[in-house]
């Protein structure tokens, strides 16, 4: 049993991580929340004092929101199903007895090891191209005319290359929901004559759903947050800027701070929704 | 396994499993490949998958022309330091967790996961402007602080579920035994954790070795890592393909190695132990 004195030297050793996280959260947290409320314009003026609730007003009707969160919520969406989907596919095909299973996992797992930016820089000229890329070589292979991807088609771009990132993610924690899968569960079932298809829908995918939802949850929260694939790429243009990367841009870019600010605390308000499902599945498992 | 798989449906498995993994590793191996060609090769149509005059050269010119030394060091400073530094402050932490848990345990575990999930678009003028104040803009140890703070929630929670799986009795056999709190932590159970430990640290190194948004935008010219250096060569002058293929080759290349390491960690700092 715990005695007090290791009691009270156990809450003073959690506290140097308590206390620098609350600051990390509070400092600047409060710090976004005091300028969304203000018009703060750096370069123009500087600090010009409280204005309400404008900046949250002006961020939600300026032209380029919409369009930014319907971008968002696309790329979001796509990245999900083709990452889930292919995802599952993948880790039922890894978990069948194979020769060289382990190379093999190792190559799938491979692109999410690769920094953000280099990928976003290799597929958007060794492969994107449409003079010099791969892509371009392969279409006039076939006597087609070469895309211009990044900007004719920069949001499907954008969802193949964010997608080649995340797949390896989801398809790892899949993988790692199916071997724990009692295999006795299935051989019964294949027994009494249920069919490869039937036994998928109703004992692996049922067994696989909290690893599903844990991996739609953190990919949400991690795709809300996509910088660097859009920053390399296209700069936010050809309607790929997302809700963070407009609020990178008003805040850097066009240092309107104040705007940006309210922008910032509706993405932070956004994320937290999603966090609290992902907290109470977590938070569930940490009680057994 | 009683089923006997027949060595047919082995070899469609495997058929099928190496396309598809092939298929995805090969904007790595193209990269790889075109790293090792003349500028020329690189671009050439149609495209050369091996047969090309294999060559160095753009290693060293990558190397004489960008300084990517220092920006190499840059990133092994970060990561390394943010690393260590985390999970200095976070043994005392998931120790008094593991071990002497209280009611409030589980809140605290996971409010310090719930600052991880804080956007960090919504928090940038904020920290951009404190690094101004504090001269730390462009700054290896800012940054290193900075990254720090982001991965402790995933160091913490690492170390409380490698912690939770030691038997307390052990713990308690060295209190009995007249071991001071220091000595209880510093060599009983850290030396039983350092498997754990070792993992916590390789899959917080890679996580910070390839965070793009913080190192992109604290940085200019003197404490950029690998990953400012790499964006740096978005600038259409800046583009060869071989020599962009060979400093990419050169920027991923330790990780991806010990990514491979890091398989099994990976499920388990990154689903916070919800998945096993």
């Amino acid at each position: 049993m715990a005695t007090k004195a290791s009691r009270s030297a156990a809450r003073l050793m959690m506290a140097p991580a308590v206390i620098l996280l609350l600051g990390w959260m509070l400092v600047p947290l409060t710090m976004t929340v005091w300028f969304s409320f203000r018009t703060y314009l750096p370069l123009r003026g500087g600090d010009q004092g409280w204005t309400g609730f404008d900046n949250y007003v002006r961020f939600v009707t300026s032209s380029s929101f919409w369009p930014a969160v319907t971008t968002t919520l696309i790329i979001l969406g796509s990245v999900l199903v083709i990452t889930i989907v292919l995802g599952v596919l993948l880790a039922i095909l890894l978990d069948q007895p194979m020769w060289g299973q382990g190379v093999v996992r190792i190559l799938v797992i491979a692109p999410f090891f690769v920094m953000p930016t280099v990928s976003a820089l290799v597929w958007k000229n060794i492969f994107m191209d449409p003079t010099n890329g791969l892509f371009s070589h392969l279409w006039r292979l076939f006597g087609a005319e070469p895309v211009s991807w990044l900007s004719d088609a920069a949001i499907p771009s954008i969802v193949m290359i964010v997608s080649w990132q995340w797949l390896p993610f989801a398809t790892l924690i899949l993988l790692t929901a199916i071997q724990s899968l009692d295999s006795e569960q299935l051989e019964a079932a294949e027994m009494d004559g249920a069919s490869p298809l039937s036994r998928f829908a109703y004992i692996t995918l049922p067994h696989l759903g909290r690893a599903i939802t844990i991996v739609v949850l953190i990919q949400t929260i991690f795709l809300l947050a996509i910088f660097a694939e859009i920053f390399v790429t296209t700069g936010g243009a050809f309607g790929t800027r997302t809700l963070s990367y407009l609020i990178f841009q008003r805040v850097l870019e066009s240092q309107n701070i104040g705007l940006g600010s309210a922008g910032g605390v509706y993405a932070i308000i956004l994320a937290n929704i999603v966090a609290l499902f992902l907290m109470r599945i977590v938070g569930k498992n940490l009680d057994n | 396994m009683a089923r006997a798989v027949t060595t047919q449906r082995k070899a469609i498995n495997t058929t099928f499993a190496w396309i598809i993994g092939l298929l995805i590793f090969f904007p790595i191996l193209w990269t790889i490949l075109t790293s090792f060609k003349t500028e020329a090769q690189a671009i050439s149509d149609p495209p050369i998958f091996l047969f090309f005059d294999w060559t160095t050269e753009n290693y060293s010119t990558v190397m004489e022309r960008s300084n990517y030394g220092r920006f190499l060091w840059n990133s092994i400073i970060i990561a390394g330091g943010s690393t260590i530094l985390g999970i200095m402050i976070a043994i005392p932490a998931a120790w008094s967790m593991a071990f002497v848990p209280s009611r409030r345990t589980k809140d605290i575990l996971l409010w310090m996961l719930s600052t991880k999930m804080l956007p960090a678009v919504g928090v940038l003028y904020p920290i951009y402007l404190l690094f101004i104040q504090l001269g730390l803009l462009d700054n290896v140890y800012g940054l290193t602080f900075i990254l720090m703070l982001i991965n402790l929630p995933i160091i913490v929670w690492m170390l409380y579920t490698y912690f939770r799986e030691i038997p307390a009795e052990i713990l308690e056999a060295a209190r009995m035994d007249g071991a001071g709190l220091k000595s209880e932590i510093l060599y009983v159970l850290t030396p039983m954790a350092i498997p754990g430990i070792a993992s916590t640290l390789l899959l917080n190194f890679i996580l910070a070795w390839n965070e793009a948004f913080w190192t992109l935008n604290l940085t200019a010219a003197q404490a950029a890592p690998l990953t400012a250096f790499i964006a740096s060569y978005s600038s259409p002058e800046g583009l060869f393909y071989a020599k962009l293929s060979a400093a990419s080759t050169m920027a991923i290349a330790p990780i991806l190695i010990m990514g491979w390491f890091s398989q099994k960690q990976l499920v388990r700092g990154l689903t916070f132990g919800a998945v096993k």
